[in-house]
């Protein structure tokens, strides 16, 4: 129904995004009933993991923006199947065709992509932050710094993510009212965005820090957040959005933050929990290799095709040397693709590490970290029923690195309540 | 000193062994699947009014006699579901089992009357030409909206009729109590307000005012 060439591979296509909504709906709904109603004995919502928090605002996303997309589907189904055309304008030509139509709006499709979609980049990045907090606190032996600000912060990250849709189109013919208060919503997302990185770093400030490959990618993480955060605020102004959209920036934006940022955020959890998973560990000097030829990899990636962008490189472009301006511009490109190239074959370090460290590694203890949440005090890997029908309760916060008057320098949740508290 | 007084507090609730809520597990997870489903519904009903406001030619071809009356016997028959669903819930709760199943029988056979209401209304409008692709009064997105929104409703209206069947007979077989029929009325009730707002968008809003 749309374009010549596309046939039934695009149905399937779209049918599968339709289970994919439902399977999400249904994983959402239950990770949000099992954090409510389901925590260890003393888990107090105050006291859960910002992991915990990370994915249980993931999952609120997810169960108010996916059937949204559903019905999306369901009605280019109906335009591709039943013959409609909800979002065929009329009179569009495709390939020298005229596609037959009764007159619908592609900017509908817009609105109702863009309420999913933009809840979906958080839905992409709030868990690669909740591994971030846990980590940097892990590894940097202190508690994380505002705790409560980080919980109110992904909370207000979250909500906010629902009213920012417009924003991806400035350029669709939106009135610029709309567009002004789309903009300025957006931009208020740098405030609880800015709280989150302040907060990390002052978890930072004054830690004994311990480098280790899985805090490395923690602080990449915060790292690729701030660049790939501060190119946002241009792009969510409507005056500077119009020069730059559709070239290489917002590419370059997305994929530094949603893209690179949330990988990190895997990678590092990966790192980290890898230990639990299978009771043995990664190797740490392949691992920091892999971690610095990826890291300056993206960024030899991404900072030349911001640059791009601002110099007019349009996205979606098959042949860029058909246009006269952007012909100065081919040796970036010849970098860029080169630093790709290196950067996806550094992960093939990953890849040899994941399987040399799944039968050959060092084993693991039950808390290599020396970490304090609950996934740390039952063996690796995890028995049946992950406690062995132990019934926890829980005494303590998340974070308690370096408490005085504790044994050691961390107190885990499960232990008994200090004797300075009493 | 805050900090230690609010653990205690947690410890507190928890120690009563309640759920932090007191809403069990199945009626958290149905009340959050309602939630979403509204959405699909918010963006469906959505989409009818940003393609309707943006088509110049679209018809308002319903007439009092027949469509109107026969919407309205509908939404009857689906408040009377709404009703036994209800009466089905109390029995639950007093732990009487026989009129629990019958009142669950009641409300799924007034679904699937509503059905098939709504079948020979949709059979009507398809004889007078109305298709997914077409009618006879005006933009093809008439029936496109028509069809979509009203399907959608009716194929959850169906679900419901499985689900309270399935429920009528696990209650049968002692296999469910009084929590899973009321977080199946929930289900219902929910569809039947879905319903309320079908009734005035699709049928009421499309009803010819005469020029």
């Amino acid at each position: 129904m749309a374009g010549p060439g596309l046939g039934s591979g695009q149905d399937l296509w779209i049918i599968s995004i339709a289970l994919f909504c439902i399977a999400s709906l249904l994983g959402a709904l239950n990770f949000i009933t099992t954090v409510l109603n389901m925590r260890a004995k003393g888990m107090s919502l105050m006291k859960m993991p910002l992991t915990v928090w990370t994915w249980f605002t993931t999952a609120i996303l997810a169960l108010l923006s996916f059937p949204v997309l559903l019905a999306a589907g369901i009605l280019l189904l109906l335009d591709r199947l039943g013959g409609t055309s909800f979002f065929i304008p009329a009179g569009l030509v495709v390939s020298d065709t005229v596609i037959e139509s009764s007159g619908g709006s592609p900017i509908l499709w817009q609105h109702l992509f863009w309420f999913f979609g933009h809840p979906e980049v958080y839905i992409a990045i709030l868990p690669g932050m909740g591994v971030a907090s846990q980590l940097l606190s892990t590894f940097a032996r202190k508690p994380i710094f505002g705790y409560h600000a980080m919980v109110v912060a992904v909370f207000a990250i979250g909500m906010l993510g629902f009213f920012v849709w417009g924003h991806h189109m400035f350029v669709s013919g939106l009135s610029p009212f709309s567009a002004l208060v789309f903009s300025i919503l957006t931009l208020a997302i740098g405030v609880p965005s800015a709280i989150k990185t302040f907060n990390w770093l002052g978890t930072l400030w004054g830690g004994k820090i311990r480098f280790t490959t899985a805090m490395l990618f923690a602080i990449g993480f915060v790292s690729l957040f701030v660049s790939g955060g501060i190119t946002g605020l241009f792009l969510g102004q409507t005056s500077v959005d119009v020069q730059l959209h559709d070239t290489y920036f917002p590419v370059a934006h997305f994929h530094m933050i949603m893209g690179v940022a949330a990988i990190f955020g895997i990678f590092g959890a990966t790192y980290y929990w890898f230990p639990k998973m299978f009771g043995r560990m990664l190797h740490e000097g392949l691992g920091k290799l892999h971690f610095w030829l990826t890291f300056i990899g993206v960024n030899a990636i991404f900072i030349p095709m911001h640059l791009m962008g601002i110099m007019g490189q349009l996205r979606r472009y098959a042949e860029s040397t058909e246009f006269k301006f952007m012909e100065p511009l081919q040796p970036y490109q010849e970098f860029v693709t080169i630093a790709a190239f290196v950067t996806a074959a550094a992960q093939l370090l990953f890849l040899v590490n994941f399987c040399w460290g799944m039968f050959k590694g060092k084993k693991a203890t039950e808390n290599p970290w020396e970490a304090t949440t609950l996934e740390w005090i039952t063996a690796s890997p995890p028995p049946h029923d992950n406690f062995g029908g132990r019934e926890l309760v829980v005494n303590h916060a998340a974070y308690e690195y370096g408490v005085p008057g504790a044994p050691r320098d961390y107190v885990m949740q499960t232990d008994p309540p200090l004797e300075s508290a009493k | 000193m805050a900090d230690a007084r609010v653990e205690n507090t947690g410890l507190q609730v928890w120690g009563g062994g309640t759920l932090p809520y007191s809403v069990s597990h199945i009626k958290l997870g149905m009340w959050l699947f309602i939630v979403s489903d509204a959405l699909t519904f918010s963006a469906l009903l959505f989409g009818y009014s940003y393609v309707r406001i943006a088509t110049p030619d679209w018809p308002t071809p319903f007439h009092f006699w027949p469509t109107v009356v026969f919407a309205t016997l509908m939404t009857a028959v689906l408040l009377s579901s709404s009703l036994t669903m209800v009466l089905a819930v109390n029995a639950a709760q007093r732990g009487d089992r026989k009129w629990t199943i019958r009142w669950i029988l009641w409300t799924a056979f007034f679904g699937a009357a509503f059905i098939v209401l709504h079948g020979i209304e949709w059979m009507g409008l398809i004889n007078q030409g109305m298709t997914l692709t077409g009618n006879p009064w005006g933009s093809p997105l008439f029936g496109a909206t028509f069809f979509g929104i009203t399907g959608m409703h009716m194929f959850h209206v169906f679900t419901g009729v499985v689900y309270l069947l399935a429920i009528a007979g696990g209650v049968a077989r002692k296999r469910f109590h009084s929590e899973h029929v009321e977080v199946c009325g929930l289900y219902w009730h929910f569809v039947d307000l879905v319903w309320m707002f079908v009734f005035p968008l699709v049928y009421l809003l499309s009803v010819d005012m005469g020029a």
